[in-house]
């Protein structure tokens, strides 16, 4: 490791796609992992095609039509509680909740790096101001905390979406301090400094290559979490509004309907278990194929 | 060990102060003004700065932040605006049900996820490692409000068998240890279990099968150690970790046991969380998280110092 990065930057960077090379053809191979991945893609395609999918309107329903059960003739899935089509809800109902699930972690992806970067590689006081600070949000349970930003800022998908980003930048910007921390030691780094690359390159080329890809196999086992979190909100009455249809959402409304059409109301909360069950087992498959390093 | 706990304890000074800012914070991010919800629609512009003099809204932040805190450290919360009584007294009343609930729950879950987890770690690449690793996954991916609505559909909408909501008859002001009231907690706690259940799972595996692979252990075995004495070598080694984990988890769900408490209508912390929402009663939405964060912040410091305790081996 130590001659390869003496010569020039380009070998490091080489190496490591290399290396994600690897990791991907590991990962194709894990079954799980795969039959995961293909389940997010079928939802995300139907979700960004819902239009040509969903075979009637997710809006428009007719009372006389309410709480059809499952396998009725034209609702394969049934109706709700104001008649509208229940497939077409799910379908279209992937837009939002995938939306709400999956923006908060990229967000506080980006940003949590950012701030994790700068502490561990500035060290110090900086770190020390930095790191406290994101210990104050840390040290609220994630349900509470974002339960609490979004009860105060008021109901709304927006506000959903900021709570939720304010509630995974801690953890990420946690592993990426302590990622880049260990890093800032390390030999290849310390002769970059010597050879004068300046703070600024040293991150861009030593840091980032090798800090972003554990703490994007991190974030990507928050996914599962934000899932159940943004549609937690949201049945709470605190995301997306009525009459859009979102899992969480069509969660809550349904939830007077159990004794009449106790699986049709149950419905929507699958489909919640289903993206997030996904979601860990493609995590799980990542990490494992990235955790042999030859 | 006491030098440790004492580092510990000034360390979690700064955070608690942090913790009430951000508690403090949230009645000032709310958009609109803070008196809205107490004034009368046809208030006179007299009144609104009367009372907001006498809230002291008119201060400087800072201001405020000192005297609510001041308030706040003699167990004076403020006055709910929905109902008019002390903050302090509706929280201390919620948070023995929400306190009650999650101690079973993380108890059934604690004993749940360590069966599983020893069972994974022992027989690891097992079919009995994929069937126990499968009940974490399923732990830790389901969404446990709905959980808790498919288990009301088929233990109480389909088979009769358990009540759907509440804590009992005369709801928790006479709450019993009997079997009428415990049957009201069965099915929130089961939900609320299942969480830690598939976290414990996952760290009780890990931790058993890197115990497993360790030199000691190959030592014991050549030395003729029956497998039950081997056994009981690993579970003195896991048990600081996993006893630790326990405690977070049991401060996890005390301050996320609000999804579940509104599906089951249990009268703790998070149905009050759910009406100071509703009713936009800031005071007590303040209050009651002010409370659960405190109690989240010692309860990880008891935590701590507890595993360190325990495991000699942590000198941070």
């Amino acid at each position: 490791m130590a001659d390869a990065t003496l010569n020039t930057p380009v070998i490091p960077a080489v190496r490591s796609a290399g290396y994600w090379q690897n990791v991907g053809a590991r990962l194709v191979r894990d079954k799980t992992a795969m039959a995961a991945a293909s389940v997010l893609l079928l939802l995300l395609l139907a979700a960004i095609f819902a239009p040509l999918v969903a075979p009637m309107d997710p809006l428009e329903g007719r009372l006389i039509n309410r709480l059809k059960p499952i396998g009725t003739e034209g609702h394969l899935l049934g109706t709700d509680e104001l008649g509208r089509d229940m497939l077409s809800r799910l379908i279209w109902g992937g837009r939002l909740s995938l939306l709400m699930g999956v923006t908060p972690v990229v967000l506080a992806f980006i940003i949590g790096s950012a701030i994790g970067i700068i502490a561990g590689y500035a060290g110090g006081w900086t770190n020390t101001l930095i790191m406290r600070t994101v210990d104050v949000f840390y040290a609220f349970p994630s349900v509470l905390l974002a339960v609490a930003l979004s009860g105060a800022l008021g109901a709304g998908l927006g506000n959903a979406l900021l709570s939720l980003t304010v509630v995974f930048i801690p953890p990420i910007a946690r592993v990426a301090e302590s990622v880049t921390t260990r890093l800032r030691s390390s030999d290849f780094i310390e002769a970059a400094r010597a050879s004068g690359a300046g703070a600024f390159t040293i991150v861009r080329v030593h840091v980032l290559g090798n800090v972003l890809g554990p703490i994007f196999v991190y974030a990507t086992s928050l996914i599962a979490v934000s899932m159940i979190l943004a549609s937690g909100l949201s049945f709470l009455g605190l995301g997306v509004r009525p009459p859009n249809p979102e899992w969480g959402l069509m969660l809550n409304t349904l939830r007077t309907a159990i004794y009449v059409q106790p699986w049709v109301a149950a419905l929507p909360g699958a489909m919640i278990f289903l993206v997030s069950i996904s979601f860990n087992l493609l995590s799980d498959g990542l990490r494992s194929a990235m955790e042999v390093r030859q | 060990m006491l030098g440790y706990s004492l580092r510990r304890i000034i360390y979690t000074a700064p955070v608690l102060f942090g913790v009430s800012v951000v508690c403090f914070a949230l009645v000032h991010i709310s958009p609109g003004d803070p008196l809205i919800s107490i004034l009368p629609a046809d208030a006179s512009v007299e009144l609104q700065d009367r009372l907001r003099v006498l809230y002291g809204f008119d201060r400087s932040y800072p201001e405020q932040f000192i005297l609510w805190l001041g308030r706040a450290l003699q167990g004076d919360l403020g006055t709910s605006i929905a109902t008019g009584r002390p903050v302090t007294t509706e929280v201390m009343r919620a948070v023995g049900n929400t306190l009650m609930l999650a101690s079973v729950a993380t108890v059934i879950g604690f004993v749940l996820g360590c069966f599983f987890g020893f069972v994974a770690g022992y027989f690891s690449n097992s079919p009995l490692d994929k069937a126990a690793s499968a009940a974490a996954v399923f732990g830790v991916s389901v969404p446990h409000y709905w959980l808790g609505m498919v288990l009301v559909i088929i233990f109480s909408a389909q088979l009769g068998w358990l009540p759907a909501a509440g804590a009992g008859p005369g709801g928790s002001s006479q709450w019993k240890f009997d079997l009428e009231h415990l049957s009201y907690m069965v099915l929130p706690a089961i939900t609320m279990s299942v969480i830690p259940m598939g976290i414990i799972a996952r760290t009780v595996r890990a931790l058993v099968a890197e115990i497993l692979a360790q030199e000691f252990v190959i030592g014991l075995r050549a030395r003729g150690l029956s497998e039950f004495g081997v056994f009981m070598h690993v579970v003195k080694n896991a048990a600081p970790t996993a006893l630790a984990v326990m405690g977070v988890q049991l401060g996890y769900l005390l301050g996320g046991s609000i999804l579940i408490e509104t599906v089951f209508s249990w009268p703790g912390t998070g149905m009050l969380l759910n009406s100071a929402i509703f009713q936009r009663d800031l005071p007590l939405l303040q209050g009651t998280i002010l409370v659960l964060a405190l109690f989240f912040v010692v309860l990880n410091l008891v935590v701590d110092i507890m595993q360190s305790a325990l495991d000699p081996r942590i000198k941070r």
